[in-house]
């Protein structure tokens, strides 16, 4: 087998896919904006020449599509540039969003796993949780995520919790779908094997069932924390915009600002793939700890 | 009977029938069968004779539908909660996270040993096995006949007097499992165990066994049940003696008789 290289097997696909969509959002950003350019002339009652189009539908103030590089400038301006305690600083709302999210998909990894751990052990939650689990889901979240936190307002319950547990509504299903099937992993020759020793159901559970159902656990994770990232975003919709990159998406719909909505998107994207490849190095680290083949 | 021979296995007109969707299958019908102590007791006959079946009734992974079946005097489900066996599966069944000698720690563990005592048993049964130095290995690092000796030694760390083999050479080349059985004889005279072995080769069963029981299927019953003459000591060009090949054609002829060979 030939030796894996960085360049040829890594670099070289991926920037030539982000090399090729940053060309087409060009092209699209030129025909998408130049309309506008268009409108601008003719009510001034001038002509414009296409390369005065090309140079001005890269720099508009209120584009339909922004421009690759006006986001990234938006971005730089808004991390680098603002204090991260400012409500103009992107890192502020993503760090609002962020822990809302990391919350959620706590409590909602460890909901998840309780309830596999019920439905494997427990006939009766097997045939009546699991339709109510898949049915949750057919809910769309934009429907419930208001009315869960305006429920809860009514309570006295507001700010970070209410926001965590939209993420945990979305991030608990994927778990409790992978740990069931990972927990039902084991084949019938290793549980026939743990019934001659007499073990107790704990010690089938703690020495063949929960590592056998490891990688089932870390695939439903990822999947997991990049939705309760999605829940965090949407919960935070409701709320009035205040704070997070939920609100900085509102905001900038409100006011038109197309530059704001895209930095604040690829902040979420940023996010949401940094999460996921920490779940990633976990799952990795586990299963060679677990002695996995290399 | 003296207690040195009193019986390991006792069936009487042990039956088992499966309810499937086809109807009623009879795995097991009519078995009379006794194992005594220190015998080495093998299984034969062609799938769906009930051989395997058989075994897991006396391990209690089954339970038969009619007649009775006593393990150490125990039902099998008592006999069981006593651990009073160890079982060998037609694969390894290692757990591939844990190594060798914490594959075979994993009944000790259950069974609640301690550290040291842990230690000691790991150590002499990777002896027993010839996998000494190979304790740190993970499963998939050890050849298959390896992985075998090691699901071996885990059926041999605790103190049970029995061991039930379920075709554990059965998905090995011949070379490596004529290698095995010498040394599964070995292991049988150093440890005095009681071993009922699931095979479905005539040379394997009489080169093993003081016994053989030869089963047919449609219905899984017994046919014959020769007792072997041959001597414990038992090198392998014993296979080539006027003898063996006598128990072996009379093992011939008992799977004839049950139309075994029949399409």
């Amino acid at each position: 087998m030939r030796e894996e290289s960085f360049f040829r097997d890594k670099l070289l696909p991926i920037s030539t896919v982000v090399l090729i969509l940053i060309a087409v959002w060009y092209v699209a950003a030129i025909f998408l904006n130049a309309p506008f350019e268009r409108d601008a002339a003719a009510r001034a009652g001038t002509e414009i020449g296409l390369s005065d189009i090309v140079r001005n539908t890269m720099a508009q103030e209120r584009p339909v599509l922004p421009a690759p590089h006006q986001v990234v400038a938006e971005i730089w301006d808004t991390t680098v540039n603002k204090a991260i305690t400012s409500k103009r600083s992107l890192v502020y709302h993503a760090w609002i969003t962020l822990s809302a999210t990391l919350l959620g998909f706590g409590i909602g990894a460890a909901l998840g796993v309780l309830l596999a751990v019920g439905i494997v052990h427990n006939r009766a939650m097997d045939r009546s949780l699991m339709p109510w689990v898949i049915a949750s889901q057919t809910i769309p979240i934009l429907a419930i995520a208001p009315m869960i936190i305006v429920v809860l307002n009514a309570i006295g319950i507001a700010g970070l919790l209410p926001k965590a547990l939209i993420s945990t509504y979305l991030s608990f299903f994927p778990v409790v779908v992978g740990m069931v099937k990972g927990l039902r992993s084991p084949e019938a020759i290793q549980l026939d094997l743990m019934h001659t020793y007499n073990a107790s159901s704990a010690q089938t559970f703690w020495k063949l069932r929960w590592p056998s159902s490891m990688p089932y656990l870390f695939t439903s994770l990822k999947v997991a924390v990049a939705i309760s990232l999605v829940g965090a975003i949407v919960g935070e919709l409701p709320t009035g915009a205040v704070a997070g990159l939920g609100a900085r998406l509102l905001a900038g719909s409100y006011y038109g600002q197309t530059v704001q909505i895209w930095a604040a998107l690829f902040m979420a994207a940023a996010l949401a793939a940094v999460l996921v490849m920490i779940v990633g190095l976990a799952h990795t680290a586990v299963l060679k700890r677990m002695g996995a083949k290399p | 009977m003296t207690s040195n021979s009193a019986s390991v296995v006792s069936a009487r007109d042990l039956g088992l029938t499966f309810q499937t969707s086809d109807g009623p299958v009879n795995a097991l019908t009519g078995v009379n069968l006794d194992v005594a102590k220190g015998d080495f007791v093998s299984f034969i006959g062609p799938s769906g004779c009930g051989k395997t079946t058989f075994l897991r009734v006396i391990a209690d992974l089954e339970k038969p539908t009619s007649g009775s079946i006593a393990v150490n005097g125990m039902t099998p489900e008592e006999a069981r909660r006593h651990r009073a066996y160890g079982y060998v599966f037609q694969a390894a069944a290692l757990y591939p996270w844990r190594t060798i000698e914490k594959n075979i720690a994993l009944p000790l563990e259950i069974m609640g040993y301690s550290k040291d005592e842990r230690k000691a048993r790991i150590e002499r049964t990777l002896e027993l096995v010839n996998l000494s130095g190979f304790g740190k290995k993970y499963p998939w690092q050890l050849s298959g006949g390896m992985q075998q000796r090691a699901s071996i030694a885990r059926a041999l760390a605790f103190d049970a007097d029995l061991l039930l083999m379920d075709e554990p050479f059965g998905a090995l080349d011949e070379i490596v499992r004529d290698h095995l059985n010498e040394q599964l004889l070995k292991l049988w005279a150093r440890t005095n165990k009681t071993i009922c072995f699931v095979t479905h080769s005539i040379p394997e069963a009489v080169y093993l066994s003081t016994k053989i029981v030869v089963m047919s299927p449609r219905p899984g019953r017994v046919t014959d049940i020769i007792e072997s003459t041959l001597p414990r000591e038992r090198p392998l060009g014993i296979r080539e003696t006027a003898e063996f090949l006598e128990i072996a054609h009379r093992v011939r002829e008992g799977l004839r008789a049950g139309h075994s060979y029949d399409e």
